[in-house]
């Protein structure tokens, strides 16, 4: 039994049965792909190819293809990995803290969220593999391995280590966490089909039965990972942000870091978050169970940790003038008046001031208002990582060394493959698996069908 | 000797009434095999009698294995087998432990407790789940009652029983062990 206050508004509309539920979520699954569909696997796909061929030139040739040279040794490359990663909390974020804080709106959107997160962290592990130059001797370097097998242990005081055990704990965490959410799911498909599709997704359901023992369990073991994931998100980002907060780099070297990034990191997610779906709502007519609701309650939240992101700024600058460190003042001047300037408004403009035309509630239930300041409030997060890594690197304590950075062709490439990548994932997801958690919605219908016909 | 079990099934369409029909089937002296539903109905497991899930203390288990794994690993590799010097610190630096000894805790625990998920509610890949009824995974509740665990009780009354506690419909089935 579901008890919901009276002052909510009902999260499914449109007078749904349970039924109705099945219907519409394996509907996508069980019907032949769409022409809108079809469009967006060849566009998905065509940047994949286009992309593979600067991933392939990177391995052959060596990351002399990239743009980095002596003084920015990082730029392209890591901007994209804590972008990608950044995106990827929104998925755990969205099924383990609101599940502790028991948000039913969340189980319209964690399936898609939490599937954007795997492959979101997929695309960003990309780069740090790519960055080994020689990615196949890469084992040796990141992981704890015998001395015999060529080097000695690894660094366990090295942030990047940590890195390495955070970002892969994350990425099967979260990867079991939303198979344990499809296995029902993939149980209701299983009994509408015959044949061939009657085999694989009853081998993917593992024998789910639905019987009450089973769910009791289930759903102790849904608590439990809630439990364990939120630390753990927290922790993945917070460990990110210490690649920079550990060393000596002018505006790397704050404290303040933990925190800001772990804010920007669900600001970025949230917003891709809503990219996505509001454009799968459309496509795959989920507009009764992805409501105005849902879409103006994560944009509060992007205004929430949008504005923490911009109060982070505010401190970087007041600590950096109130440190009276010169190195420090000079970064901060630099980011603002230096030949990077454009990137540094780029991303004030769009992450301290888009988000925050979402206290107007006539924005922040628009559809199309939504979709727009999504894409920016992402741009904007592209921005600020790359504020961070290359303004900072390119004019540090030595000016005799300070250089500027300008990616290449097949610096633009490698990130156009993750996108390639990460649309074909997306979609193949959307085609193939159910897109919304049908078992947790069914649990909800009756207190909102109840609740319309009051 | 034909090892197949003959089962009274309840079909119910509403949670709240399930719940209630469950006390009452209960109260009537009938045993209850298992109830299979669409979706989790909380409170269901407490109106059948179940115990709570030990499984947050494998869990539990799970991660203390994993914290001690982590630390013996990290104080063993830079302070036992091959001691280097990093930046003029402590071989053994125990706060530069806590992320690696974070993560593997969690990753432990999870793992874990989900594997021992998988083991105790018999899930894998090759299992047929034997389906009592197609629409359990759709839209409806089903109570299944074993006649064999039934001796005492005839069949007649629990069909009345199940229908007087708001079962939708009420069928028999044969299931092949």
């Amino acid at each position: 039994m579901q008890v919901t206050s009276s002052v909510r508004t009902p999260l499914i509309t449109g007078g749904k049965t349970v039924h109705d539920v099945t219907e519409d979520i394996c509907r996508q699954v069980e019907g032949k792909p769409s022409k809108s569909w079809l469009l967006g696997m060849g566009m998905a796909l065509t940047a994949f190819g286009i992309g593979f061929i600067a991933v392939a030139a990177t391995l052959w040739e060596g990351i002399g293809m990239w743009g980095l040279n002596k003084t920015v040794g990082w730029a392209w490359d890591i901007t994209n990995f804590v972008w990608w990663v950044g995106i990827g909390h929104a998925g755990t974020l969205i099924s383990a803290v609101l599940l502790l804080f028991r948000q039913k709106w969340r189980m319209a959107i964690n399936r898609a969220a939490e599937a954007m997160t795997i492959f979101a962290v997929i695309c960003a592990a990309m780069f740090p593999v790519l960055h080994m130059g020689r990615p196949w001797l890469g084992a040796y370097w990141a992981l704890p391995l015998p001395n015999t097998f060529g080097s000695l242990w690894v660094n366990f005081n090295s942030p990047l280590l940590w890195d390495v055990f955070a970002i892969s704990t994350y990425f099967s965490v979260s990867l079991v966490f939303w198979y344990i959410g499809l296995v029902p799911d993939f149980a209701t498909i299983r009994d509408r089909a015959t044949g061939v599709r009657k085999k694989i997704y009853g081998a993917l359901s593992l024998g789910w039965n639905g019987a009450a023992k089973a769910w009791s369990r289930y759903e102790s073991v849904s608590l439990i990972l809630a439990g364990l994931a939120t630390p753990l998100v927290l922790s993945v980002h917070t460990i990110v942000s210490f690649d920079f907060a550990t060393s000596v780099i002018p505006g790397w070297h704050t404290t303040i870091f933990p925190p800001y990034f772990v804010a920007g990191a669900i600001f970025s997610g949230f917003a891709m978050v809503l990219t996505l779906m509001l454009v799968t709502r459309k496509l795959f007519k989920l507009e009764d169970y992805i409501t105005i609701e849902h879409i103006g309650l994560m944009n509060i939240v992007i205004t929430i940790t949008g504005s923490i992101v911009g109060i982070a700024y505010i401190t970087e600058f007041f600590v950096a003038w109130y440190s009276g460190v010169p190195a420090e003042q000079y970064a901060f001047f630099n980011r603002m008046q230096g030949p990077y300037w454009w990137a540094y408004w780029s991303m004030m403009t769009c992450n301290v001031i888009s988000p925050q035309l979402f206290w107007f509630k006539k924005i922040r239930t628009n559809i199309a208002a939504t979709f727009i300041i999504s894409i920016i409030v992402n741009i904007g997060m592209w921005f600020e990582r790359f504020v961070i890594i290359v303004t900072s690197l390119h004019r540090d304590y030595l000016p005799s060394s300070w250089a500027m950075f300008y990616p290449t062709v097949y610096d633009m490439g490698v990130y156009l493959f993750t996108f390639g990548l990460f649309f074909t994932a997306f979609l193949l997801f959307a085609k193939f698996f159910p897109v919304v958690n049908m078992a947790e919605i069914k649990s909800i219908v009756k207190s909102s069908s109840e609740k319309q016909t009051a | 000797m034909s090892d197949s079990r003959n089962f009274v099934l309840g079909v119910f369409d509403d949670e709240d009434v399930l719940l209630s029909a469950v006390r009452k089937v209960r109260g009537a002296g009938v045993k209850i095999d298992e109830v299979y539903s669409p979706f989790p109905v909380h409170g269901l497991d407490e109106e059948l009698g179940y115990k709570r899930s030990r499984l947050p203390i494998a869990a539990f288990m799970f991660g203390i294995l994993g914290t001690s794994l982590a630390l013996t690993m990290q104080f063993w590799m830079l302070g036992v087998d091959w001691p280097m010097i990093i930046g003029g610190k402590d071989f053994t630096p125990l706060p530069d432990f806590i992320p690696v000894t974070f993560e593997l805790t969690v990753l432990l625990a999870a793992f874990g407790m989900v594997g021992t998920f998988f083991v105790s509610t018999d899930l894998k890949p090759w299992k047929d789940p034997k389906m009592l009824d197609l629409r359990i995974t759709d839209d409806k509740h089903v109570m299944a009652i074993d006649l064999g665990q039934n001796k005492s009780v005839d069949a007649q009354t629990i069909n009345s029983v199940l229908k007087d506690s708001g079962a939708i419909e009420v069928n028999d089935k044969e299931v092949e062990d």
